[in-house]
């Protein structure tokens, strides 16, 4: 199979299921429990000094 | 300070450009080692008068715990300096349209200011704004000084070089006429030179941080930094005629050549002029109201999603092209579901001010910054439209894109940018505030209202156009010449030159402002609080 065909065949396969799952991953990680406590902290950064 | 090891690079440098100088290989190439020879030795002469000979013990070391910022300070007036400069060359090359007299043959042809234009004001206005605030944000964020030391100092002089050897490449006429990466392989080397400095300064910041956590506009920064490496390396490779020569041509060709091109040509879009921007959204309107983000967990979403999709963008800038069908619809489809991540993104920032809308109308900096996020959200509304098949049939090639383009660099980089330099002025020269608030306030209509009448001309003017173009008679003959459709232009091109100088207006106003904010003076005037409570007493 030609290069070009080979990779056009990862990217729209494999490739595309990883990036959608880290994708996903991402996601599932933001709402886990316990995270807005974590993410209310994490806004308060800006504000804490100068 | 000392800088030895400074001072001998740059009359190595300098030596070295009059080497290039004598033995170009083409007449450009020399121009251009001339030019860099008087930047480089001028560079040097200056080093040479600050040398200190005092014995270099005492106070080598900064005290620990305190930011740089000297060079923050730079970067702001840089900004400032570049965002009058580029609006200025904008005006001039909206009246060249209008009056193709004003073409002064052979370095100030529209060829030539265009790009000039473009970089000035998406390099130099934008670059500076985006260093200057990432090097502020940073430390602020991961409570640590600058890493690197005088690195940074290279990052903001260096990048100052790119745009002085840009800007004299185009008016000289050496391009490669690839759009906003016209700058030629030996200066696309330096800037990556330049970008790798800051990428060590930026991410040597964030691995020294004292803060647990990397905070939301970093993220947004460092995505700007590690994509603009990429974009920029990929879409420069050519091959140099000479090494001593100013010519190169391209690694790809064809439509290769073209999507790479546009690949490059849109995450400039995404990445420097909004992926930098939205960090300087998510750190200076939480700053300037006094309240966190309005949902921290959104703000890594609009990240992500962000991130995974503007990538695919691109192929839409070559709709009914060779590029093959699939790559056109994928980067329309890409297209519209960024309309998401922009909007809830628009969203996330806008109710920031959540219990404290009120600043709105007491606060002109707030209000700048406010106005910044609508147009973001309005421009992120028209982008997506206008990368469907059937409504770019239309919008592409006329002035619609132009308009489109403006709305976004102008409403948003522009004006977010602007609220940051308000926000930072103060603080970096230590002064109780800003010279003038009400002339924050007459900067915020000028630009608006600048924005607006641009934005609407160009409306009117490309959809005119497109229809004009594609307007057939009963026999199937084209209804009017290419030349009609660019006479009819004449009206909207002379609006559209005055609404940039309402623009340019206020940008004067924002300099002379900073200028005496930095200086120390502070105007004697009625407070904006006042005005609203007792509208008579404005007058």
């Amino acid at each position: 199979m030609e290069t070009y065909t080979a990779m056009r065949h990862f990217a729209d396969s494999w490739a595309l299921l990883a990036m959608t799952l880290f994708f996903l991953g991402v996601v599932a990680f933001i709402f886990r429990p316990g995270a807005k406590t974590a993410a209310n902290q994490a806004a308060s950064i800006p504000l804490k000094e100068d | 300070m000392k800088y030895t090891v400074e001072t001998i690079l740059l009359g190595i440098g300098a030596f070295l450009a009059l080497v290039g100088a004598g033995f170009a290989e083409d007449r450009l190439f020399a121009a251009h080692m001339w030019v860099l020879f008087f930047v480089l030795f001028g560079g040097t002469i200056v080093l040479m008068r600050r040398v200190e000979f005092r014995p270099a013990l005492e106070g080598r070391a900064p005290p620990p715990g305190e930011y740089f910022d000297e060079v923050v300070k730079y970067g702001v007036i840089a900004t400032v300096f570049w965002g009058v400069v580029g609006f200025l060359v904008g005006v001039v090359v909206a009246l060249q349209l209008a009056f193709p007299d004003l073409n002064i043959e052979p370095w100030f042809n529209f060829g030539r200011v265009r790009p000039l234009h473009t970089s000035a004001v998406i390099f130099a206005f934008g670059g500076n704004a985006l260093i200057a605030t990432s090097l502020y944000v940073v430390q602020r964020t991961s409570r640590a000084r600058l890493f690197g030391g005088n690195l940074g100092w290279f990052v903001f002089w260096g990048y100052q070089l790119f745009i002085v050897l840009a800007a004299t490449g185009y008016l000289l006429g050496i391009t490669q006429g690839r759009e906003y990466a016209e700058p030629e392989w030996y200066v696309d080397l330096w800037l990556t030179i330049v970008w790798v400095a800051y990428l060590i300064v930026f991410l040597g910041t964030i691995l020294v941080r004292k803060e647990p956590h990397i905070y939301v506009a970093n993220w947004f920064y460092l995505a700007f930094i590690v994509t603009i490496a990429m974009l920029h390396i990929v879409n420069n490779l050519a091959v140099p005629v000479s090494f001593l020569g100013s010519k190169s041509y391209s690694a790809f060709a064809g439509v290769q050549d073209a999507l790479t091109q546009w690949w490059y040509g849109h995450n400039a879009v995404g990445f420097f002029l909004t992926a930098g921007f939205l960090a300087m959204m998510y750190y200076f309107i939480p700053k300037q109201v006094n309240r966190p983000v309005y949902s921290y967990r959104l703000s890594i979403i609009h990240f992500w999603s962000l991130i995974f999709m503007y990538i695919w963008a691109g192929p839409h800038h070559l709709h009914y092209t060779a590029l093959p069908d699939w790559a056109q619809t994928l980067g329309m489809v890409f297209s519209v579901m960024l309309w998401m991540p922009s909007w809830g993104g628009m969203i996330n920032g806008l109710m920031t001010l959540s219990g404290a809308w009120d600043k709105i109308r007491t606060d002109p900096v707030v209000r700048m910054m406010v106005m910044a996020v609508a147009f973001y959200g309005m421009a992120t509304f028209e982008g997506p439209m206008m990368s469907i098949k059937a409504v770019n049939s239309l919008s592409h090639y006329t002035d619609w894109t132009i308009g489109h383009v403006h709305s976004g660099a102008l409403g948003w980089n522009g004006l977010i940018t602007f609220g940051a330099v308000y926000y930072l002025v103060p603080k970096l020269w230590n002064r109780e505030r800003l010279y003038s608030l009400r002339m924050v306030n007459w900067h915020f209509w000028l630009a608006t209202l600048g924005i607006v009448v641009y934005a609407a001309t160009m409306w009117v003017a490309g959809i005119q156009q497109g229809l004009m173009w594609r307007e057939y008679d009963d026999q199937g003959f084209l209804v009017y010449s290419f030349a009609e459709s660019v006479a009819a232009m004449f009206p909207y091109y002379v609006m559209r030159a005055a609404g940039g100088a309402l623009f340019l207006a206020g940008a004067l106003l924002m300099a002379f402002n900073v200028t005496m904010t930095i200086l120390g003076r502070v105007r004697d005037e009625a407070s904006i609080l006042d005005a609203a409570a007792l509208p008579a007493a404005a007058e």
